[in-house]
């Protein structure tokens, strides 16, 4: 049985009695036994089922919520209640949360079926998903190249059509890259939408949960069910319940869409840069008015978030010492046991990032790289305000290149962070944004990215949608999924 | 800044108590430099007017009311430990008996 490429498709099958949730899931979990891809840590068989009859009882009795029945995939970052969770690090084999996220404990409520976990890179750190500890994941484009990360199995789960949708989690387009890559819909909620309560924290002041998904419309019912304020997470802002499908078709003519002239420079790729241009000569014949803008402090966002996000996460990090969960590698003293458990859990990269965080956060050195980092982050954020006092949205590439292949960058840190310069001054400045299919280049997806104006989620999703219904980008599938499908 | 050599990442190391191989600490080393280098375009900003951002959030002093309520049980809190004694982690002793 071919599982419903969308929500709303699935919604409809499950209401017509075309098939039952548990028909659904059953297909779902076989196409990731099948899964080619390595984009999975943790298949709960029990768990699906369980909540799939549930789910069928609900449809049967009415008013079920759009999700009611609907199979998903849970990034192996967000902790499942008795399910393993490792963030795709070795130091976490074989932890199993007392509790759940509160995405996952919304999801469960609205009566989404949660299949698995899926790989990342370790802790979410990376551009490839190259750094799991559990091995690397592949593209169902080509199996040759990366799907992007950090939340790279959740944007195969779903461009493989295993999943009808997935949670990711974004720290500087680790949700929009992998989609972009992978050529499926993610998006980035405004910091403080999302509860980051029960996700393993990586960098606190820029982690947001978000969806991956095969449309536009898909992704705000997702973001409806996970917004809101959190009483377990003190940084949700006590926003009123919003209907972010109010403006979906309400098209972009009359709208002033900015071109930030910062974005389209030297670096990038032909193909990328002509598939981004082409999509913005799309939106100017739908009637919006294109603005080139300045976002002068674009090429300092880099430095700023690689110092901020180590510095964070040697902070967060430091709970891995092998006393209260996770792997522990015993010495003859408690130091000595300390750096012994986390030599020997902590992957390369992890272990670069901690040390580079705790190099810019030690003596004599705060001010110079934390302090200068946060200052230069208040000249980012002025500068997004400057423009959104002119501009409806943003329009932007979401990642320079397409799907690169296996180990071409996994030598050159540098390299690899440059993946995310067009995606992380969003999480800098604390904005939404999605990564939207627009095309192919070399035969491999390209992504729009959008950005707007914080807690303007609705706006961003208006914008989305009116490229999706002028073109048939995203119903683009990867070879292997249809050949997945044929051999079905 | 600093130059970075050996003792720079050994330093580092020792203090975000994460033991380095050999291996680890010269490729550690030259990779740390061009980080460092490449962040170092910070100090090229004039921010001696601006403010630093710690959280995009126009949040402050959030608070709740002083409700009990019941959290992990001693069991639940327990389970993912690798050395327990009865209702406690067990570590290393820390201090020497004299």
């Amino acid at each position: 049985m071919d599982l419903p490429r969308t929500i709303v498709d699935a919604a409809a099958v499950l209401r017509r009695r075309e098939a039952s949730s548990r028909e659904l899931t059953e297909a779902a979990l076989e196409r990731v036994a099948r899964d080619p891809h390595n984009a999975w840590l943790t298949r709960a068989e029990a768990n699906a089922l369980a909540q799939a009859d549930a789910a069928d009882l609900r449809l049967a009795a009415g008013e079920a919520p759009l999700l009611c029945g609907v199979p998903w995939a849970c990034k192996d970052i967000i902790g499942t209640k008795g399910v393993e969770t490792t963030a795709g690090s070795r130091i976490l084999k074989g932890y199993v949360p007392p509790y759940s996220a509160t995405v996952v404990d919304r999801l469960d409520a609205s009566g989404a079926v949660m299949l698995g976990k899926t790989n990342l890179d370790e802790f979410a750190m990376g551009s490839s998903n190259e750094n799991s500890a559990f091995g690397a994941v592949t593209n169902p484009w080509d199996h040759g190249r990366v799907p992007g990360g950090s939340s790279g199995g959740s944007a195969v789960a779903v461009a493989a059509g295993q999943a009808v949708f997935a949670l990711g989690t974004d720290t500087g387009g680790s949700i929009r890259q992998p989609a972009a890559l992978c050529g499926v819909t993610g998006m980035k909620p405004t910091y403080g939408r999302v509860s980051r309560s029960g996700v393993v924290a990586f960098a606190s002041s820029l982690d947001q949960v978000g969806p991956f998904a095969a449309s536009v419309e898909d992704a705000a019912i997702i973001c409806e069910a996970l917004f809101g304020h959190d009483p377990l997470d003190a940084t949700t802002l006590p926003l009123p319940a919003e209907d972010l499908r109010r403006e979906l078709t309400a098209g972009v003519r009359g709208m002033r869409l900015g071109v930030p002239r910062e974005y389209f420079v030297k670096g990038m790729e032909p193909g990328v840069e002509k598939a981004v241009r082409a999509t913005l000569a799309v939106y100017a014949e739908l009637g919006a008015e294109l603005v080139e803008v300045s976002l002068p402090s674009t090429d300092r966002g880099l430095a700023v978030y690689y110092v901020l996000q180590p510095a964070e996460a040697s902070a967060n990090l430091a709970r891995y010492d092998g006393v209260r969960f996770g792997l522990r590698v015993e010495g003859p003293d408690l130091v000595e046991t300390y750096r012994r458990t986390r030599g020997a859990g902590f992957g390369p990269e992890v272990k670069r990032r901690i040390i580079l965080g705790t190099y810019a956060l030690s003596a004599g050195y705060y001010d110079a790289y934390y302090g200068q980092a946060q200052k230069v982050r208040t000249v980012i954020k002025r500068e997004f305000d400057a423009v959104f006092q002119k501009v409806d949205a943003l329009l932007t590439p979401t990642s320079p290149g397409v799907a690169f292949v296996l180990g071409a960058k996994a030598n050159d840190p540098l390299a690899m962070y440059l993946n995310d310069i067009y995606t992380l001054p969003v999480n800098i400045a604390g904005l939404p944004g999605i990564s939207i299919p627009c095309g192919l280049s070399e035969g491999l997806p390209v992504g729009l990215q959008i950005i707007a104006n914080s807690y303007r989620e609705a706006t961003l999703f208006r914008v989305a949608a009116a490229y999706e219904r002028a073109t048939e980008h995203h119903r683009s599938r990867p070879p292997a999924a249809l050949g997945q499908r044929a051999a079905a | 800044m600093t130059a970075i050599d050996r003792s720079v990442v050994e330093h580092v190391a020792a203090l975000a108590r994460i033991g380095l191989t050999e291996e680890e600490i010269v490729r550690f080393t030259g990779q740390l430099a061009v980080v460092l280098d490449a962040v170092g375009k910070l100090a090229e900003v004039d921010t001696a007017s601006i403010e630093p951002t710690a959280s995009v959030l126009p949040l402050v002093n959030v608070m709740r009311e002083d409700v009990v309520r019941h959290g992990l049980s001693h069991e639940a809190a327990l389970a993912n430990a690798p050395s327990t004694d009865g209702e406690f982690f067990r570590v290393q002793a820390t201090l020497e008996e004299r």
